[in-house]
């Protein structure tokens, strides 16, 4: 008997069953299928949509406009420092529909896994699951498992859908920017990529980075409150800040300044990106939030972001202008100007 | 970051730029060798901030972008191959070649990987004996004694299953090449810097002697490049010739002998061909004879290749320094880096490629 | 070419006959060779390339460097400053 029992592990055992692993039959709709569903999956996912098991989730929503979105994981690793698929499963879609200024209510989730996958890792991303969707206040309504043979997919595939009511009087659009506008971000770039990256085979380096993946509903809770003229939202995920600002630019034909030197950069994310190459802006964010607010909100802004615990190291980054519209430019701290651009697929490190 | 974020001060590259502008008297035409010298320079925007007498244009340091496309050709022919795992550093992985680039190979089945050490690549070898690992060394050299230790330590490991394909590029060749054409409008160098904390700063003296051009060995941060323009000038505007070396904390002299040492154990000097300049004869390494084994050209038989190049391309006139990006008129219009044309524009190191990301025509 | 930033060595051990070390660059770390830097210790600075460190950093002479850079830097706001007192330094 352990003397010093993990109570964090107790709170979330996992179930006997009868297999280590997925197995074919664990899809195929009849006992298995069953057990998979009313062991592992039903005890994390309590709602009472869920717990009648009918074939839909009937919702009463209140009325206004609805945010819908949806999102398939398929991270590799699927555990790394700071979280697992799960987090980012839950966390990722509750993130897309808070950004339309949504009160975020309920997700689905459809599960791919492949047989052989073992059950207890299975288990502990259910447990993840869980925990976000506590910590972000939205229940998982109905949901859907598929098991494919071996190769069939790589472990385990997690697609989210989400929706959420617009409160009235918020219309947040990309196509909505303003010259002179200001743009923020919430806190440090680049946690999320790095950390993924230095679990990835062959790359020999390792970092105190943890993934920054984190719902971001209450944090737009509260800027929406303090600052009621935000122009847009988005979360820079694949492809990081510079994608965000560039489609912004392009949805509203206006050109964007940044400033360097303001930009939030952790020293060991920064480290990493320099030893392999790599540009911070262009690095996938998963707890960060980009936000334009009119000029003269800025400051409202920036300390809405700054009270809440998500939001500490929030920054005013840049600002919006007529000239060059869609391109993004940054002033460099030696007082240049070089574009933001797209970045061409895949961040890889580099040698040259 | 210690020892890098000291020579990105802004203060101190004003000064420098200061300095530079107070020094000119007459325009300048200054080389950079190497492409992370050309990304340090977009990257911060040096260009712009320079007086404009000083005209920077950009060399043919980009190992990525000056592999002949049939290296590239037979490098995927081997990588599709069922009992090879293909392993390469990142920049290689989008290089097309005539109709093919490794991702595809990937995509089709091939086990292709990335790695940041060739000694990762020697690493796979050990541990998956029924395999053959082939590690596709490019580069200049700064890379060469990496790729040269890796073949050491598998032939000291009796390792069967390891191979390179080898590209490797030597800079003074090039730099020769370069000042002998008759179109040359170079008059000063920026030296690379870690090739030259490799192999040193003598072999840099004759060609600086014989065409009377100052080559003043560089490093990457704005502070270093701006140091080494500056040297470079105050010599054009003396007319002295000769190297001086500005990245004192790095580079010696003597240069790393212990490295150049397993260099010549592993490598020979050969004629190379670069891709859209042509051959430069004893500008390139090759795997010595006696070490055939390990030489994945010698070991794989692949066909003839036979290899079509873009005809509006003119990557080796950018190269040379003889046309810059936006003087191409594919450039931005039918290439871009989704859909390279050539060399320059594939590789993240190349001129045209830089261009584009940091200073689109019409912004700056 | 020749992506190489420099990075404190905090530990080496012998793997298959190479001396490897763990390099830090402020807080993210990688392994390197030191097989073409023997006189590098633990503490010393080093540019790493492609997994190789290829020399041990200078640091008098990066000190030496810095701090002249920064005595000139001072001369020409202080001469800026004589020149053009309305001059923001």
């Amino acid at each position: 008997m352990n003397p010093n029992p993990d109570f964090d592990r107790m709170a979330c055992p996992l179930p006997l069953l009868d297999h280590d692993t997925v197995q074919l039959a664990h899809g195929a709709g009849g006992r298995l299928s069953a057990q998979l569903i009313e062991k592992l999956i039903l005890p994390r996912f309590t709602s009472r949509e869920l717990d009648r098991l009918e074939d839909q989730a009937v919702l009463d929503l209140p009325p206004g406009r609805i945010a819908f979105s949806t999102d398939t994981f398929v991270v590799d690793p699927i555990f790394f420092p700071g979280g697992d698929i799960g987090d980012l499963a839950v966390n990722g879609t509750v993130n897309d529909v808070a950004m339309s200024g949504a009160e975020v209510t309920a997700l689905s989730v459809g599960f791919v896994l492949e047989e052989g996958f073992p059950l207890a890792d299975f288990h502990r991303i259910l447990c993840s699951m869980e925990a976000a969707a506590k910590t972000a206040g939205v229940r998982i309504v109905t949901g859907d498992t598929k098991v494919v043979g071996r190769g069939g997919c790589d472990k385990i595939f997690i697609n989210t859908s989400g929706i959420g009511v617009i409160p009235g009087g918020i219309a947040l659009s990309a196509a909505s920017l303003q010259p002179g506008d200001a743009i923020l971000v919430s806190g440090t770039l680049a946690d999320h990529g790095m950390a993924i990256m230095s679990r990835r085979e062959g790359l020999s380096f390792t970092a105190d980075i943890s993934s920054d993946t984190a719902a971001l509903n209450g944090l737009v809770g509260d800027l929406l409150a303090a600052c009621p003229g935000v122009r847009a939202l988005r979360d820079p995920t694949r492809g990081g800040l510079a994608t965000t600002l560039n489609e912004f630019a392009a949805a509203s034909r206006v050109g964007i300044l940044l400033e360097e030197e303001a930009i939030p950069v952790r020293p060991e994310v920064l480290g990493a990106c320099e030893i392999l190459g790599i540009d911070p802006l262009s690095v996938a964010n998963e707890g960060k939030l980009v936000a334009v607010a009119p000029g003269d909100q800025a400051d409202a802004a920036l300390a809405a972001l700054q009270a809440h615990p998500l939001g500490r190291d929030a920054r005013i980054i840049g600002r919006v202008r007529a000239e060059h519209p869609g391109l993004v430019g940054m002033r460099t701290a030696l007082g240049s100007e070089r574009i933001v651009d797209m970045p061409v697929g895949e961040q890889l490190p580099r040698i040259c | 970051m210690k020892y890098l974020s000291e020579f990105r001060d802004p203060s101190l590259a004003r000064s420098l730029l200061e300095q530079i502008a107070r020094t000119v008297t007459r325009p300048w035409t200054i080389m950079e060798i190497c492409g992370g010298q050309t990304h340090a320079i977009m990257r911060h925007g040096l260009d712009q901030l320079l007086p404009p007498e000083i005209t920077l244009v950009h060399g043919p340091g980009c190992p990525v972008c000056v592999t002949p496309l049939e290296t590239i050709d037979r490098a995927l022919a081997i990588a599709a191959r069922p009992e090879v795992i293909f392993t390469s550093f990142g920049d290689m992985l989008r290089v097309p070649g005539s109709s093919d680039d490794l991702f595809r190979v990937k995509s089709r089945g091939g086990d292709v990987r990335m790695v940041y050490s060739p000694l990762e690549a020697v690493k796979l070898a050990r541990e998956n004996p029924a395999h053959q690992v082939v590690f596709l060394a490019v580069g200049f050299e700064t890379t060469a004694p990496g790729n040269a230790m890796a073949i050491k330590q598998a032939a000291a490991e009796g390792l069967a299953n390891f191979s390179e394909i080898t590209s490797h590029v030597l800079v003074p060749p090039a730099m020769e090449a370069i000042l002998s054409s008759p179109q040359n409008r170079v008059q000063g160098f920026l030296a690379a810097g870690h090739v030259c904390a490799v192999m040193g700063t003598g072999q840099y003296v004759p060609i600086a002697e014989k065409h009377r051009v100052p080559i003043v060995p560089a490093g990457f941060e704005p502070v270093d490049i701006l140091q080494a323009i500056l040297q470079t000038v105050r010599m054009l505007e003396s007319g002295e010739a000769g190297v001086v070396n500005a990245y004192g904390r790095v580079v010696r002299d003597a240069g790393n002998p212990a490295a150049r040492a397993v260099m010549d154990e592993v490598f020979t000097v050969c004629d190379r061909k670069w891709r859209g300049i042509g051959t430069i004869p004893g500008s390139g390494l090759r795997i010595r004879d006696e070490l055939a084994a390990f030489d994945a050209e010698k070991t794989f038989p692949v066909g003839d290749i036979t290899t079509s190049e873009s005809p509006d391309c003119i990557s080796g006139l950018i190269l040379q320094g003889l046309r810059k990006p936006h003087e191409c008129p594919a450039f931005g219009a039918s290439c871009t880096p989704l859909h390279p044309l050539g060399a320059t524009m594939v590789s993240s190191e190349g001129a045209c490629a830089a261009y584009f990301k940091y200073a689109r025509r019409g912004t700056s | 070419m020749c992506l190489a930033i420099p990075g404190k060595v905090l530990s080496i051990e012998q793997e298959n006959g190479l001396p490897m070390a763990v390099i830090d660059y402020a807080g993210a770390r990688n392994r390197a060779c030191l097989a073409y830097t023997p006189e590098a210790e633990i503490g010393s600075y080093v540019i790493v390339h492609a997994g190789f460190a290829l020399q041990v950093l200078n640091e008098e002479e990066a000190l030496a460097s810095l701090t002249e850079l920064t005595r000139l830097s001072a001369l020409m706001e202080a001469d800026a400053g004589r020149d053009d007192p309305e001059r923001r330094s």
